[in-house]
C-alpha cells in the first residue's frame, strides 16, 4: 500500500499544472464562448505526449501508465474541461481500442499519427435512439467483396468536427439479438459516403466539436475491421472501462478547479466586515467540497491502479466515474453559491465549470448505467 | 500509488474477521439488549494482542501502525460497534498519548498492563459545558507540593468503571486559556476520584459511558503527561488518530448493514422475484457499496499518512471521519429501508446498527467541528 504519488507522478502533475495554467487557461473562456475547436491547444498538448499518453513509444505515444493518464486529464480539465474531453476521447476511446485490438498495420496507419496528435480521433457508438441501450444501435455494415458498406447516423460524436478518423460500431449481423452481431470499424473522414451533420449546441464543454456523423453507403475497406467480426460490443465495453477512468479524471479536474477558484474568492471577498472564508457557512461548503474532491481522486487513482494490475477493472472504473461526476456537480454548484451573483456570470470561471460538470454524469454511461454496472458486480459476487 | 493491502495486512484482516464472526457477532445483539459489557470478548482480544495493538512491542504491545489498527477496528465494528469503541478509546485515546508523550516510568507503569488487558484506558476531555468547545473546560488542577489537586466533572467518558487510567485534561492556568490546559494520568484509586452516573444511550449500549467527578482529587506530580500547558496539543494529536479509529468504526457498522441488506435483497421475494432484481433496490445497493469504498479510501489514506510519519494529517483525518460517519448513517438508513418493516424490528441487526452508527457523527469531534477543521486547513487560520 502506498497512498501518495511517487516523485515521478508528482513531478508530472506539477509540470502539467504549470503548463495548463500558463498555456491553456488564458484561452479557456474564449473557446467556451466561441465554441471553436481548440486545434492550437491540441498541438501544444501533443508536444507533451498528452494525445497518446498510454500508447507505447514505438507507436508515437508517451508510454505512460493509467495513473499518469488520470493526472493528465485532471490537470487539463482543471482549467478547460472541453479540452479535457478532447484528449480523453482521443486517448481512451480512439487510441486505446486500436492499441489493444488493432493489427500492426492498423496501428501504423491509425494509431501513430493520432497518438502524436498530428491527427485527431473520435468514437461513434451512440445513435439518436441508442444511448444507454447502446446494444440497440441500427447502423448497418454489409460486406461487398473486400469492402464494407456502412449506413446509419451517429450522434453526439465528440471531436467529430475535427476527426480524421473514428471508430464506428455497426451491426454486421442484423438477425442477431441486441448487442450481438456488432462490429467495430476504423472509418476515415475521407471515405466516400462519410459526412458531418450539424454541430450540437451544448450547455457546456462547448468547444469539444460534438457533431452528427452520417454514413451513407460509406465504403470501408475490409482491412479496417477492428478486432474480429461481431466482436464489436466486447470492444465497446472494454473501451468504456478505460473511458470511464478518463471521464472520472475530467470530472475530478472540474471539481478541483471549482474548489480552487472558490477558496481564492472566499479569501478575497469581504462581507459583514470580514472575508467570507471566515464565515462558518462558507467554511462548511468548502469542507464538503474538499472531502468530495479527495474521495473522487482516491477512487480515480484506485481505478487506474486496478487497470494496471487487474484483468478486470469494470467495478473500480464505474465507481470512480459515478462518484467523481456526481461530486463535480455538487462541487461546481457550491462554487457558484460561494461566488454569489458573480458565479452566475461568464466573467468568472465557475459559471463555465458548473455547465461543464453537468455532462460528466451523462456521457460514457449515465449515472444510472454506472449504478446498474456496480449493482450487477455486487450481486454477481 | 498502490491500493493493495500487503500480504501481512490481508492475513490480519482475514483472521480478525474470522474471530469477530465466530466470537463477537453471535453475542452482539444480546450484549446490547442487556447493556452487558463484553468482558469475555475483551479478554480474548487481549489474548490476540488487540488490546495492545498500538502499544510498542517493548511494552508488551503489538506495535501496529494506523493502517493495521483501522483494519482491526473495522472488522470488530462490523460485528459489534460497542466492542469497537471500547477497543478504539483504550488504544488510540489512552495508550496512544501515553506511548507518544509519556516518560519511561509512565510507559512502564501503564502500558504493559493495558496491553495484557488487566485494565482499560480512557480519555477524559469533555465536560457538561465543554463539548465541541473543548478549550472551555472548567476542571481545575492546582499544584500543592509534589501533587496536584483536581476539581471538576468529566462527562461522556468511554470505559468508565473498567478503566485503570484516564488521560484527563484540566486547567493549570485558566488565565492562559487553551494554553493553560494540562494532561494528567489519573487513576480511579486516587483519593477524591469518583464515577458518577452512567448514560442511558440510544446505541452502543454494551459500551460503558458515564461521568467522572473529581473532588480535591490528588494526582502525583509525576503523573503529568508531557508538561504543563501541553494538554490541548496532546488532545488534538490524539484526536487525529482517534478520528481515524472512529472512521473505521463507522465503516465497519456500514459494512455490516450493507451485507445484511444485500443478503436480504437476494432472499426476499416481491413482485414475482427477489428484491435484488428491482432497479430501485439495485441503485441503493450500488450507492451503499460505492460510499463504503470511498470512505475506506479516505480512511486508509489518513492512516497511511499517519503511519508513514507525515507531520500533518489533520485535514485527511477529519475528511475520513466526516465522510465515513455521515456515510455510515446514510448506509444504515438505506439498509433499514431495504429491510422494510423487518428493519424496524429488533429481530434483525439493522435496527441496532442504525442506533449504533448515530453517535459516530457526534463523538471525537462532531461533523460540524470536522468541517471547521477541514476549512481551516484549506483557507488558513480563520
Amino acid at each position: 500500500m502506498r497512498l501518495e504519488l511517487d516523485d515521478d507522478h508528482r513531478m508530472l502533475r506539477d509540470n502539467l499544472r504549470r503548463f495548463a495554467e500558463e498555456e491553456i487557461e488564458p484561452r479557456a473562456a474564449h473557446h467556451d464562448r466561441t465554441r471553436e475547436f481548440p486545434y492550437e491547444n491540441v498541438k501544444k498538448c501533443a508536444e507533451l505526449g498528452l494525445m497518446g499518453m498510454m500508447v507505447d513509444e514505438a507507436h508515437g505515444g508517451a508510454g505512460m501508465d493509467a495513473l499518469a493518464y488520470v493526472i493528465g486529464i485532471e490537470e487539463i480539465s482543471r482549467v478547460d474541461a472541453s479540452l479535457g474531453v478532447v484528449l480523453s476521447v482521443n486517448n481512451s476511446l480512439y487510441s486505446h481500442p486500436i492499441n489493444t485490438f488493432g493489427t500492426e498495420a492498423q496501428k501504423k496507419e491509425y494509431l501513430t499519427p493520432f497518438a502524436r496528435g498530428e491527427k485527431i480521433g473520435a468514437y461513434c457508438l451512440t445513435e439518436a435512439n441508442a444511448g444507454s441501450d447502446a446494444g440497440s444501435l441500427r447502423t448497418t455494415a454489409t460486406q461487398k467483396g473486400d469492402t464494407w458498406i456502412l449506413n446509419g447516423a451517429k450522434v453526439f460524436v465528440t471531436n467529430g468536427i475535427a476527426a480524421d478518423a473514428c471508430i464506428v460500431y455497426a451491426k454486421t449481423d442484423p438477425a442477431a439479438p441486441s448487442s450481438k452481431g456488432i462490429s467495430a470499424f476504423i472509418v476515415e473522414r475521407a471515405f466516400p459516403g462519410y459526412s458531418l451533420g450539424k454541430p450540437e449546441t451544448k450547455m457546456g464543454i462547448t468547444s469539444s466539436g460534438s457533431v452528427e456523423v452520417v454514413l451513407e453507403e460509406c465504403e470501408v475497406p475490409a482491412k479496417n475491421l477492428l478486432g474480429t467480426r461481431d466482436q464489436g460490443f466486447k470492444i465497446a465495453l472494454h473501451t468504456l472501462d478505460g473511458g470511464r477512468i478518463g471521464i472520472a479524471a475530467q470530472a475530478l479536474g472540474i471539481a478541483q478547479g471549482a474548489l480552487d477558484k472558490a477558496v481564492t474568492y472566499a479569501k478575497q471577498r469581504v462581507q459583514f466586515g470580514k472575508p467570507i472564508a471566515e464565515h462558518q457557512s462558507i467554511q462548511w461548503m468548502l469542507a464538503d467540497m474538499a472531502t468530495d474532491v479527495d474521495a473522487a481522486r482516491l477512487l480515480a487513482y484506485r481505478a487506474a491502479h486496478a487497470k494496471e494490475t487487474k484483468e478486470r477493472y469494470t467495478l473500480e472504473a464505474s465507481m470512480a466515474k459515478l462518484f467523481a461526476s456526481e461530486a463535480a456537480n455538487r462541487v461546481a454548484y457550491k462554487a457558484v453559491q460561494i461566488f454569489g451573483g458573480y458565479g452566475y456570470i461568464a466573467e468568472y470561471p465557475v459559471e463555465r465549470y458548473f455547465r461543464d460538470a453537468r455532462i460528466t454524469e451523462i456521457y460514457e454511461g449515465t449515472s444510472e448505467i454506472q449504478r446498474m454496472v456496480i449493482a450487477s458486480n455486487i450481486l454477481k459476487g | 500509488m498502490d491500493f493493495d493491502l500487503s500480504e501481512d495486512l490481508r492475513i490480519l484482516k482475514a483472521s480478525v474477521r474470522e474471530f469477530a464472526a465466530a466470537e463477537i457477532a453471535p453475542v452482539a445483539a444480546s450484549l446490547e439488549r442487556e447493556s452487558r459489557f463484553p468482558r469475555e470478548i475483551l479478554k480474548k482480544l487481549a489474548g490476540l494482542g488487540i488490546l495492545g495493538m498500538i502499544i510498542p512491542e517493548e511494552y508488551g504491545g503489538a506495535g501496529f501502525g494506523a493502517i493495521s489498527s483501522a483494519i482491526v477496528l473495522e472488522e470488530i465494528a462490523a460485528a459489534c460497534a460497542s466492542t469497537a469503541v471500547t477497543v478504539s478509546v483504550h488504544n488510540t485515546a489512552c495508550a496512544g498519548p501515553i506511548a507518544r508523550f509519556g516518560t519511561g516510568a509512565q510507559k512502564k507503569k501503564y502500558l504493559p498492563p493495558m496491553a495484557r488487558g488487566d485494565f482499560l484506558g480512557g480519555f477524559a476531555l469533555t465536560e457538561p459545558s465543554a463539548g465541541s468547545d473543548a478549550a472551555a473546560i472548567r476542571t481545575r488542577a492546582v499544584r500543592k507540593g509534589d501533587r496536584y489537586v483536581l476539581n471538576g466533572t468529566k462527562s461522556w467518558i468511554t470505559n468508565v468503571h473498567e478503566g485503570g487510567v484516564y488521560v484527563l485534561m484540566a486547567s493549570t492556568d485558566p488565565a492562559r486559556g487553551s494554553r493553560g490546559i494540562t494532561a494528567f494520568l489519573v487513576e480511579p484509586s486516587f483519593p477524591g476520584f469518583r464515577f458518577g452516573k452512567d448514560e442511558d444511550k440510544m446505541g452502543l449500549r454494551a459500551s460503558l459511558t458515564g461521568e467522572i467527578s473529581l473532588t480535591d482529587c490528588e494526582v502525583p506530580a509525576g503523573n503529568v503527561l508531557a508538561e504543563e500547558g501541553m494538554g490541548l496539543r496532546i488532545a488534538l494529536a490524539t484526536l487525529d488518530s482517534g478520528r481515524i479509529g472512529i472512521a473505521a468504526q463507522a465503516i465497519g457498522i456500514a459494512r455490516a448493514a450493507f451485507e445484511a441488506a444485500l443478503s436480504h435483497a437476494r432472499k426476499r421475494e416481491a413482485f414475482g422475484g427477489p428484491l435484488s432484481r428491482l432497479q430501485a433496490i439495485q441503485n441503493k445497493l450500488a450507492d451503499m457499496a460505492l460510499q463504503i469504498d470511498a470512505a475506506r479510501l479516505l480512511t486508509q489514506r489518513a492512516a497511511w499518512l499517519a503511519e508513514s510519519g507525515a507531520k500533518n494529517f489533520t485535514r485527511e483525518a477529519s475528511e475520513a471521519k466526516l465522510y465515513s460517519t455521515e456515510m455510515g448513517n446514510r448506509v444504515c438508513y438505506e439498509a433499514l429501508q431495504i429491510f422494510g418493516g423487518y428493519g424496524y424490528s429488533k429481530e434483525y441487526p439493522v435496527e441496532r446498527l442504525v442506533r449504533d452508527v448515530r453517535v459516530t457523527t457526534l463523538y471525537e469531534g462532531t461533523s460540524e467541528i470536522q468541517r471547521l477543521v477541514i476549512a481551516r486547513q484549506l483557507v488558513g487560520a480563520a
